[in-house]
C-alpha cells in the first residue's frame, strides 16, 4: 500500500517540492526513511511513532519505508514530521488518501502529537502556491505566516485535528490575516527623544535615513554612538508590502519571526557582535543559510566597534554593499541571498578609546594608532557617505530637555523620500562651483566628490528645495570622512 | 673617496663611523673597496653621495663636532638644497591634534616664505611638517635614521615619494642599513645641524625631539618651542625648554624674523565669509569646540553650523580633529 503527501524543502530562500511516499509491506515491523534525510529528519521516526500513538491512532505493524523524493536533494530539519505521519496514516487507510489532494503539509511533531512551529513556512507556502496547491496543513502557530503567501492555511494544533480535518469531521478555525500595510501593532523601537544634545549626529542620522546613506559614527566610548544608531530604524519609513514580504521570508527561514506576530513590517535592525564569524555575517554554512547582512535586508546592519570585527568579515561585506546581494557558491550550485542593507557602524578614535575625549589623555603609541586605523580598508571606508565624530556630551547638554521625537523626524524623512523620485534634481551653479573648490582645496578624491554630491542631494530633498544649492553642498562637505581615516 | 668607503664600511659592519677607525679590518675593507663601482650601483638606484670634502657638503653641518662622513641623497632636489636656509620642525610621534595642526601650519607658512623645511619623516609632527611644506608647494628635506633606500616608517612611503618629487630624502647611512633605536639620536644631530633654527612643536619629557633641541643649542642655533597647555604631558618637554630659555613661538613670523627672512605675500585673501561663518570663527578663536556646542551657542541649527564649518574649512581657517573644530591660524597681530 502506497500513499503520498507533498511538502517543501528549503534551498537557500526557495522552496523545492518534495514528495513524501510511504509504502507498507508485509514483513517484520520496521521503519526506514530514505532520500538523503539529515539527522533531524531521521529522528522524525521516533517523533512520528510517538505522535501517532498519542493521537490514539494505530501504528501499522508492517515494514514501513518512507521515501523523500527527489532523492538527490538534501533534506534538513524537522518540518517533514507532519507529512511523514500523514503519509503513513494514509498508506494504512486511517485517513482517506484522496483527501490529501491539493494539500501541502509542513510541521514538527511533539511526542504528545501536538504540532510545533518550524522556520521557512512562508517560503514553503509560496512554493506550494506556485506548484498549484491550494491548502497548507501547518501548525496553528504558523498559519498567519502561511496566509501571507496567498495560500489557504489549515491550522492544526494536534495531529488528531489534522486527521479529523482530512476525514471531514473537524473544521479548522479561521486564520487571522496580517495586513502587509502595517498597523499600529508594529513594534516601536527606542525613541530619539531619549538622546540629549548631539545635534550634529542627529542631523546625520536624519540624512542617513532620508538618503539611505551608510553612516560611520566615531568617538570616545560612552558618548551615545550606539544609542543613536539604535534609533535609526525608528525614523525609517515603514516597508512597502513587497519588501515586507521579502524580508519576512528571510526571517522565517532563519527562524527569527516572533510567534505572536509573524510579519516584519518595519525595517529590520541587526547588530551582530564583533566576535561573529564571516558566515554568520554574510551567510553560509554547509547548506547555505542567510547571515546577518541578509537579515538586515531593507533595514539596518549595525556594526558596533567596527575595527574589532575580523577584517575578512568586513571585506566580505563589500560585495553586498555594492550589489545588494550575496552569492554563495557551493559545488551543488550557487545560492543568492538578497542583502540590500544600510550600514551603520561605530568606532573609537583609537584603541584605548580616550582620543576625542577632553577629559582623558590618549595613551596609544603612534604605531598602535596606525595599526588600529589600518584595520579598516579604504575600500570599506569609501562606502560610508556620512562620517561623524560624536564628541563627549557636556553636562550642559545632558541636563537639557529631551530632543525631538522619532515620529517627527520620520515624517520629514518620509516626505523627503516621497519627493525623491518625482523629479531629477539639478545643482545650482554656485553649488557646482563650491564642489569644484572643495575638490581642489581639501582635497577631495573623485569618490569623495561623488559621496558629497549624494549627501547634498539628500539635504536638498529634506529641505524641499528645487535644486541642490551651495548650502546643501557645504553641509555635505562637513560630513565627509576625515583624512586621518585615509579617505580624503 | 675615503668618506664613501667609511660609509660603506659602517653599513657593512653595522656600526656608526665618523672618523677613520684605526682597525686592520677597515684597511682591508678599503683595499678591496671599489668606489666607482659602488657609485655606479648607487646611481642605478637613483641615489647620490655627497662626501665631507665635496664642495656641496653643507657648511652648517661641518660645525658639528662629529659631522657625518657624507650624506646619501635621493630625490629631484639638487645637493645645493642642503645649503639653503632651512628650519627644522620636529616633535612627538603620538602628537595631539593641536600639535598636528600647528606643525602643518608652520610647515606651510615657513615653506611659503622660501625656507626649506627639515624633519625626520616620522609619524606625527614630523610628517605633518613635511605635508605642510608640500601643501604650500615648498621645498622640504627628510632626514632618515636608516639606510637611504628604506622608507621608515613604511606608512610614510608615499609621503617620502612626494617629498622626492622636488625635495630630498637624505641619510648618512648607506643602502641596506636597518633602522635601530640608537641611530635616531644620531639622525637628530643632522636635522639640527642642517637647520638655522629648530622648532619643537610637541614633546614629552624625555622625547627624541629634545635631543634635537640639545644638538641645536650645542651648535648655537636658534631653538623655538611651541607653548602648550601646562596640564598636558605632551607639552611637558616643550614647556621645559621654554623655562630653560628657548624662544616661545607664537607664529611663523617669529622664526622668519629671527632668520631675517621677509614673509611671503599673504595668501590671496580668503573668499568672503558668510556672517554665520565669521561668528563661528570668532567663537573658535577663543577655544576649540564641538559642532554641538556651537549649535547650542549660535542658534543656527545643526545644518547651519555644518555649513559654516565647511565654509571655514574650505577657507583654511578651521580644521577638525577628533570631533573638535579649531581655528588654525593664530589671530592677526598688529606688528
Amino acid at each position: 500500500m502506497l500513499a503520498r503527501t507533498v511538502t517543501h524543502a528549503l534551498v537557500g530562500l526557495d522552496a523545492r517540492r518534495v514528495e513524501v511516499e510511504a509504502h507498507l509491506q508485509r514483513g517484520l515491523p520496521a521503519f526506514a526513511i530514505v532520500g538523503l534525510a539529515d539527522r533531524a529528519c531521521q529522528e522524525a521516526k521516533e517523533r512520528v511513532r510517538s505522535g501517532i500513538a498519542s493521537a490514539e491512532l494505530e501504528w501499522p505493524l508492517r515494514r514501513i519505508t518512507v521515501n523523500l523524493a527527489p532523492a538527490e536533494l538534501r533534506k534538513e530539519g524537522s518540518g517533514f514530521d507532519l507529512p511523514i505521519a500523514l503519509a503513513v496514516l494514509a498508506a494504512s487507510r486511517q485517513v482517506p488518501a484522496e483527501a490529501l489532494e491539493g494539500h501541502a503539509a509542513v510541521g514538527e511533531l511533539a511526542l504528545d502529537g501536538r504540532l510545533r512551529r518550524v522556520g521557512g513556512v512562508l517560503a514553503a507556502a509560496e512554493g506550494a502556491r506556485q506548484a498549484g496547491l491550494t491548502k497548507l496543513l501547518c501548525s496553528a502557530a504558523c498559519a498567519a505566516e502561511a496566509a501571507l503567501a496567498g495560500i489557504e492555511p489549515v491550522p492544526v494544533r494536534h495531529l488528531a485535528e489534522a486527521v479529523g480535518y482530512l476525514r471531514g469531521d473537524w473544521v479548522p478555525p479561521p486564520v487571522e490575516t496580517l495586513s502587509l500595510n502595517g498597523s499600529d501593532a508594529d513594534p516601536t523601537g527606542p525613541d530619539l527623544a531619549d538622546v540629549r544634545g548631539q545635534e550634529r549626529a542627529r542631523r546625520a542620522l536624519e540624512l542617513a535615513a532620508a538618503g539611505g546613506h551608510n553612516l560611520l559614527l566615531g568617538g570616545p566610548p560612552g558618548t551615545g554612538k550606539t544609542m543613536l544608531a539604535r534609533r535609526l530604524p525608528g525614523i525609517l519609513p515603514r516597508l512597502p508590502p513587497d519588501q515586507a514580504l521579502e524580508i519576512t521570508r528571510i526571517h522565517s527561514v532563519a527562524g527569527l519571526l516572533p510567534p505572536d506576530r509573524p510579519l516584519v513590517s518595519s525595517p529590520p535592525f541587526r547588530a551582530p557582535h564583533h566576535t561573529a564569524s564571516v558566515s554568520a555575517i554574510v551567510g553560509g554554512g554547509p547548506t547555505p543559510r542567510p547571515g546577518e547582512a541578509s537579515l538586515a535586508h531593507h533595514g539596518v546592519l549595525f556594526l558596533d566597534e567596527l575595527a574589532e570585527f575580523p577584517r575578512n568579515a568586513l571585506e566580505a561585506l563589500r560585495q553586498p554593499l555594492e550589489d545588494g546581494a550575496i552569492s554563495i557558491a557551493r559545488v551543488g550550485g550557487k545560492i543568492v541571498f538578497p542583502a540590500r542593507f544600510q550600514l551603520v557602524a561605530t568606532m573609537n578614535l583609537c584603541p584605548c578609546g580616550a582620543r576625542g575625549d577632553p577629559a582623558a589623555e590618549c595613551s596609544c603609541s603612534a604605531a598602535r594608532l596606525a595599526a588600529y586605523r589600518d584595520k579598516l580598508s579604504r575600500a570599506l571606508l569609501d562606502r560610508f557617505d556620512l562620517v561623524v565624530t560624536v564628541p563627549r556630551a557636556r553636562a550642559l547638554e545632558l541636563e537639557s530637555g529631551p530632543g525631538e521625537h522619532s515620529e517627527a523626524v520620520r515624517e520629514r524623512v518620509a516626505a523627503a523620500l516621497a519627493r525623491a523620485p518625482a523629479k531629477p534634481i539639478g545643482r545650482s551653479n554656485e553649488a557646482s562651483e563650491l564642489l569644484t573648490r572643495a575638490v581642489e582645496r581639501l582635497p577631495l578624491s573623485a569618490r569623495g566628490r561623488a559621496r558629497v554630491a549624494r549627501v547634498a542631494r539628500t539635504a536638498a530633498l529634506l529641505a524641499a528645495a528645487d535644486e541642490v544649492a551651495a548650502e546643501h553642498v557645504a553641509e555635505a562637505i562637513s560630513y565627509r570622512s576625515p583624512s586621518e581615516l585615509g579617505t580624503p | 673617496m675615503k668618506e664613501l668607503a667609511l660609509a660603506a664600511f659602517a653599513a657593512e659592519t653595522g656600526s656608526h663611523v665618523v672618523e677613520q677607525p684605526r682597525e686592520r679590518r677597515f684597511e682591508r675593507f678599503r683595499r678591496n673597496f671599489d668606489a666607482p663601482r659602488y657609485l655606479d650601483s648607487l646611481a642605478e638606484r637613483g641615489l647620490r653621495f655627497v662626501g665631507r670634502r665635496a664642495h656641496d657638503y653643507p657648511e652648517l653641518l661641518r660645525e658639528l663636532h662629529d659631522p657625518p662622513p657624507g650624506l646619501f641623497l635621493r630625490g629631484a632636489g639638487g645637493a645645493e638644497l642642503l645649503r639653503r636656509p632651512a628650519v627644522a620642525i620636529v616633535g612627538a610621534r603620538a602628537c595631539s591634534s593641536y600639535g598636528a595642526q600647528v606643525a602643518r601650519l608652520l610647515g606651510r607658512e615657513l615653506a611659503a616664505a622660501g625656507l626649506v623645511v627639515l624633519s625626520g619623516l616620522a609619524r606625527g609632527v614630523d610628517g605633518e611638517a613635511h605635508r605642510g611644506a608640500l601643501d604650500a608647494g615648498g621645498l622640504t628635506i627628510a632626514i632618515l635614521g636608516c639606510g637611504i633606500d628604506r622608507d621608515y616608517p613604511a606608512a610614510h612611503a608615499q609621503l617620502a615619494q612626494r617629498i622626492c618629487e622636488r625635495g630630498l630624502v637624505a641619510s648618512e647611512y648607506a643602502p641596506g642599513v636597518e633602522p635601530a633605536p640608537w641611530r635616531f639620536p644620531a639622525r637628530n644631530r643632522i636635522v639640527a645641524g642642517l637647520a638655522s633654527a629648530t622648532v619643537i612643536v610637541e614633546a614629552r619629557e624625555r622625547s627624541g625631539a629634545l635631543i634635537t633641541a640639545d644638538f641645536a643649542l650645542e651648535t648655537g642655533r636658534e631653538v623655538f618651542a611651541v607653548p602648550g597647555e601646562i596640564t598636558s604631558s605632551l607639552s611637558a618637554g616643550t614647556n621645559a625648554l621654554l623655562r630653560l630659555g628657548a624662544t616661545p613661538l607664537t607664529s611663523s613670523g617669529d622664526v622668519l624674523e629671527a632668520l631675517g627672512v621677509t614673509p611671503a605675500e599673504a595668501e590671496a585673501s580668503p573668499p568672503d565669509l558668510s556672517e554665520a561663518a565669521i561668528a563661528v570663527l570668532a567663537v573658535l578663536a577663543t577655544e576649540p569646540a564641538g559642532a554641538d556646542q556651537l549649535t547650542r551657542m549660535m542658534g543656527l541649527g545643526a545644518p547651519g553650523v555644518a555649513r559654516a564649518l565647511a565654509e571655514l574649512e574650505l577657507a583654511g581657517a578651521v580644521a577638525e580633529a577628533d570631533g573638535l573644530f579649531r581655528a588654525v591660524r593664530p589671530p592677526a597681530q598688529d606688528r
